[in-house]
């Protein structure tokens, strides 16, 4: 009996070859250990070394390997072949992004979003190093660190219809990277973080579809993230608006 | 040399997934519900204007047709029922210390008043 | 004053969300179905029905239940008009959506009030 195959048909897109995208099949051998990523590698080492892709650590914590497989934003390195064989597996760059080559999709977009919720602790007085650190009971730990766990691996963009008929839309990791910031019991940047979160391509874009929860590989849970903002930011327009001498 | 490629998005978009295409008619329910409402405010107002305005809508809204899209609405109704419910655990995040109350009992809890809610408002416009 | 008004909006849309959780289906069925096929018997006869809606808490009650979850379909009808590919500008759609609601919630406060 010849050893079992599974085909493998990759979107392809080399812009100084083709100004088209296509697909190719390969056939390579099936192994039931592999994921859709050591598929890849295989025929990079052994077919088409022309593959452009993306990976690192191949264990599910660098969040560079995010694709589509048969239509589903996943990490290649964590899709075993098993779950699909003896179908085809069709694997596409992540979807919503521009495609620079073959499976490499162009981070730009998502890097500048990032930026712009101010993903760091904020302080209104900085206190002296000599103070100590900024000290957190577990309970303070536990109402922000489910949104500290993103790799930044861009699934729930790829999951996103908003983002993908509104590409300005901030988008569910940098959203939920605010509210872990907006949550930190350290931080007190929330009002600088709000002009970006509220604007109109912030919070109130989305329309709760949830799938960037089911696509999160690490449940950060982003969808939720959205909705308690729009609660919080909520709250707080109607103490502006209903007591405009509160002040805060 | 061409950029970037940007794939389309076809209009079609929600026909193409099954989750996308739950979430479309999710939003949709809302459009039987707000058609349901427009009838009963029509209601109210031949209730209004006098016996024989009222008891002709009545007859209206026995037609076969009506009571066709009032089950259709009652469909839609239901299904905006149950994913509003369970959606509400994502927008209130109740905590006890470190621990979040689980997203079952908040729900449980939407359930437990839409059975009380719907119970009094059956008996008291069916009590006679 | 807030730059945005979308807070306002939102949380119209999840007051209606929740009123039309809680009580949509048990008054389609009723008004749609049970009276509607003359099954509720002399309960809803044109007087009973009178008394019912005239007392002040009824009205209330039908106030709340037709306007609020009007602002819940403005709102999620204007995005899926979006997502739908209309390309109208984004303020024009919720103009005319949210206009509806605002329309639809004087026509139940003229009709209640003059019972």
């Amino acid at each position: 009996m010849p050893d079992p195959t599974i085909t493998l048909e990759i979107f392809r897109y080399h812009p100084e070859q083709n100004e088209t995208p296509s697909f190719r099949r390969y056939e390579i051998p099936y192994r039931e250990d592999w994921v859709v990523l050591d598929a890849i590698n295989y025929i990079k080492d052994h077919i088409d070394g022309t593959l452009a892709y993306r990976w690192s650590c191949r264990m599910g914590v660098c969040g560079s390997c995010g694709m589509m497989i048969n239509g589903t934003p996943r990490l290649s390195c964590a899709a075993f072949l098993r779950e699909y064989y003896p179908n085809p597996v069709r694997v596409e760059p992540l979807a919503n992004f521009p495609v620079e080559r073959d499976l490499v999709i162009a981070l730009d977009d998502f890097m500048h979003k990032l930026r712009e919720v101010n993903p760091w602790l904020i302080r209104a007085h900085e206190q002296p190093l000599s103070d100590g650190e900024y000290r957190q009971t577990p309970d303070e730990v536990a109402a922000y660190k489910q949104y500290s766990m993103c790799i930044n691996c861009m699934l729930c963009y790829a999951a996103c219809p908003v983002y993908a008929l509104e590409p300005r839309f901030l988008g569910p990791a940098a959203i939920a990277l605010a509210q872990r910031y907006n949550l930190d019991s350290r931080d007190q940047g929330r009002s600088q973080r709000e002009a970006v979160l509220s604007s109109e391509d912030g919070i109130w874009d989305c329309t709760l579809v949830g799938e960037c929860t089911v696509a999160c590989p690490e449940h950060v849970d982003p969808a939720g993230a959205i909705q308690r903002a729009k609660l919080a930011s909520t709250i707080d327009w109607y103490k502006r608006v209903l007591m405009p001498w509160g002040g805060r | 040399m061409t950029g970037p490629y940007r794939r389309p998005v076809p209009s079609t978009w929600w026909l193409h997934n099954r989750a996308y295409f739950l979430f479309m008619l999710r939003e949709l329910t809302s459009v039987f519900i707000a058609a349901y409402l427009i009838l009963l405010l029509i209601l109210l107002y031949r209730l209004n204007a006098g016996r024989g305005a009222y008891e002709s809508y009545l007859r209206f809204l026995g037609a076969p047709g009506m009571v066709t899209f009032h089950v259709i609405a009652l469909a839609a109704a239901l299904f905006h029922t149950v994913t509003w419910f369970n959606l509400t655990p994502k927008v209130l995040v109740v905590r006890v210390g470190a621990r979040r109350v689980p997203a079952p009992i908040i729900a449980g809890v939407n359930y437990a008043a839409w059975i009380v809610f719907s119970a009094l408002v059956a008996w008291i416009v069916l009590r006679g | 004053m807030a730059g945005t008004r979308e807070p306002f909006w939102w949380s119209l849309f999840a007051a209606g969300g929740a009123v039309a959780a809680l009580l949509a289906p048990v008054q389609i069925a009723l008004t749609g179905i049970v009276i509607a096929r003359g099954w509720a018997g002399q309960s809803f006869t044109y007087d009973r029905a009178l008394a019912l809606v005239s007392h002040p808490l009824s009205r209330l009650y039908l106030f709340v239940l037709i306007s609020l979850p009007l602002f819940h379909w403005a709102h999620r009808f204007r995005f899926t008009l979006i997502d739908l590919g209309l390309k109208w500008s984004r303020a024009l759609v919720a103009g005319v959506c949210y206009g509806a609601a605002v329309a639809g919630t004087i026509l139940a406060a003229l009709v209640l009030i003059r019972f």
